[in-house]
């Protein structure tokens, strides 16, 4: 399997560590709603199809990537910088594929959340 | 039910073997049962049997989506042990090891259960005494547990270089005599004919498709072969659970599909009698009874739903391999396949009813759930017919991680793929 960091091009995925799923939206600091902290550590979409994820370039450039992969065929079809990953960028069109509106982020975070905290997500 | 008896034998080695039955019937599905089990891989077959021997529930459906024993039930690496360090952990899967003592018999069927010791090999003293804490912990609770010195290990093993100028030296192990090794096949075979026998019906090529459900509850299922029935619906579908359980609503869980892969080398003259695991790595070996060496390592690391890997763990693999014996540098790999693990937060699995009403779910084994497949299936025919875990299953519930009662062997928290 090779990825296509944007800094250092296709690249073997040895040098890569995964990072998981990129679905999850990390609470409010401030939050105090366990059921969105229990969300975020612990549950996951386990999509069988084409999903979001995070890879760490460690052998390389370092950057966190933000990838479209599918899980049944290993085959990527969306590469970019992590802080990109909602960024509607060609060839993301299967992020609106993978991740639909299963994200319950505005439900689950707490009511004096600011709306920022789920746009920016996980780092 | 002796029907492999020595008498059987000599007569259809007489009469043109004309006589044999089939192992199991391939009945048509009926358009309602008591239970149906999702899954016919060994926790789905076990769950079956025991359902129909314990509990006396016979009128049961096992759906398989692809032929009998396809997935991980017979693509593992046949280990079975108890060597855990939680109580939870030791209680579940040393019940499952005093099953697994009389397997053959209570099945009537060879699982070729052969107790040839699993050796953990330890390469700092601070691993020792880590081994000496575990084995502590087995044998405060029944299992059994020894530790060796290197002189004893070359002794058993005498391939093993436990001298100081080994890559890695051996300063000793932990071994538990009563674990070892099983015919993964014929544990698949043997419950699935149990369970055929006493009336449950196996039902393969049936690929669940979709729940019907009546409001919240879950009142059957949809499958290539038709709309099924039934009062429970019980889901052990291991490396697919999150890809079934979806088709019913449940869009997330603790869990995580990873692939495993496993190695079978060329058939050698007998070098191992015994299952053995690299300390300085993730590594583990037994040699099969027609020779190939068996072995395998770490997942592959990342989500996959594919039944293969990827190369850079196949050269880790047979680098650790080289590295624990280089004396086997020279064996040629005969075969390699994966397997989809459900890999959990906390390493542990789930047995468990819910998550919705008239559903029970099965899941979580990681790359271990080969071993447990007498206790899964005893524990989870428990949980179906009683509606509430037994207790050996109590602790493995879907809301432990929202509790906060993870049974993390490990400790690495919820990063599946370092379980």
């Amino acid at each position: 399997m090779l990825i296509s960091c944007p800094y250092c091009g296709p690249r073997d995925v040895a040098e890569f560590i995964y990072q998981g799923d990129a679905n999850r939206v990390r609470p409010n600091p401030m939050s105090q709603d366990i059921g969105a902290w229990n969300e975020y550590i612990y549950d996951r979409l386990n999509i069988a199809g084409d999903q979001n994820e995070f890879w760490l370039h460690s052998g390389g450039c370092r950057s966190h990537l933000f990838v479209v992969r599918n899980t049944l065929t290993h085959k990527i079809s969306h590469v970019s910088l992590a802080r990109d990953r909602l960024a509607p960028a060609a060839g993301a069109a299967p992020l609106k594929a993978a991740a639909p509106a299963r994200m319950p982020a505005a439900k689950r975070v707490a009511k004096p959340a600011p709306k920022t905290a789920k746009s920016r997500g996980a780092k | 039910m002796a029907e492999y008896s020595a008498f059987a034998l000599l007569r259809n080695a007489l009469t043109g073997n004309r006589d044999w039955k089939p192992a199991w019937r391939k009945p048509e599905p009926k358009p309602e049962y008591d239970v149906i089990v999702i899954g016919g891989g060994g926790h789905g077959l076990s769950t079956a049997y025991y359902l129909a021997k314990e509990h006396g529930i016979t009128n049961v459906a096992v759906l398989e989506r692809g032929y009998l024993g396809s997935g991980n039930v017979g693509r593992n690496t046949t280990a079975v042990r108890s060597n855990y360090m939680m109580p939870e952990s030791i209680r579940f899967y040393e019940h499952s090891m005093k099953m697994w003592e009389n397997l053959s018999h209570d099945l009537n069927y060879n699982v070729m259960f052969s107790q040839r010791g699993v050796l953990n090999l330890g390469h700092s003293p601070a691993q020792l005494d880590d081994f000496a804490k575990r084995g502590n912990a087995m044998r405060h609770l029944g299992a059994d547990a020894v530790l060796m010195t290197p002189a004893e290990i070359k002794k058993l093993m005498p391939i093993i270089d436990i001298s100081a100028s080994a890559r890695f030296p051996v300063l000793g192990g932990l071994m538990q005599w009563r674990a070892g090794t099983a015919r993964h096949d014929a544990v698949a075979w043997g419950y699935a004919r149990g369970a055929d026998r006493r009336g449950v019906d196996i039902l393969e090529n049936c690929e669940v498709t979709g729940f019907l459900k009546d409001g919240d509850r879950v009142v059957g299922v949809t499958t290539s072969r038709g709309e099924i029935r039934a009062k429970k619906v019980a889901v052990a579908v291991a490396g697919s659970t999150g890809h079934v359980m979806r088709m019913a609503g449940i869009d997330r869980l603790p869990i995580e599909s990873h692939v495993l892969q496993a190695f079978v080398s060329e058939s050698l003259k007998p070098i191992l009698d015994t299952v053995v695991t690299f300390g300085m790595g993730h590594f583990y070996v037994s040699q099969s009874d027609k020779g190939g060496l068996v072995y395998g390592g770490d997942i592959d690391g990342y989500n996959s739903y594919a039944q293969r890997g990827s190369l850079q763990i196949v050269e880790d693999v047979q680098s650790e391999m080289v590295a624990l014996f280089p004396s086997l540098a020279p064996v040629r790999v005969l075969r390699s396949w994966g397997g989809v693990c459900d890999m959990s937060m906390d390493g542990s699995p789930i047995i468990t009813t819910g998550p919705l009403p008239g559903m029970y779910l099965n899941c979580g084994w990681c790359y271990g759930g080969f071993k447990a497949t007498p206790a899964s299936g005893f524990a989870f025919a428990y949980t179906i017919a009683k509606d509430r875990p037994h207790d050996i299953n109590a602790p493995m519930t879907l809301d432990r991680f929202y509790r906060g009662a993870v049974i993390d062997d490990k400790g690495q928290g919820a990063t599946p793929r370092l379980h």
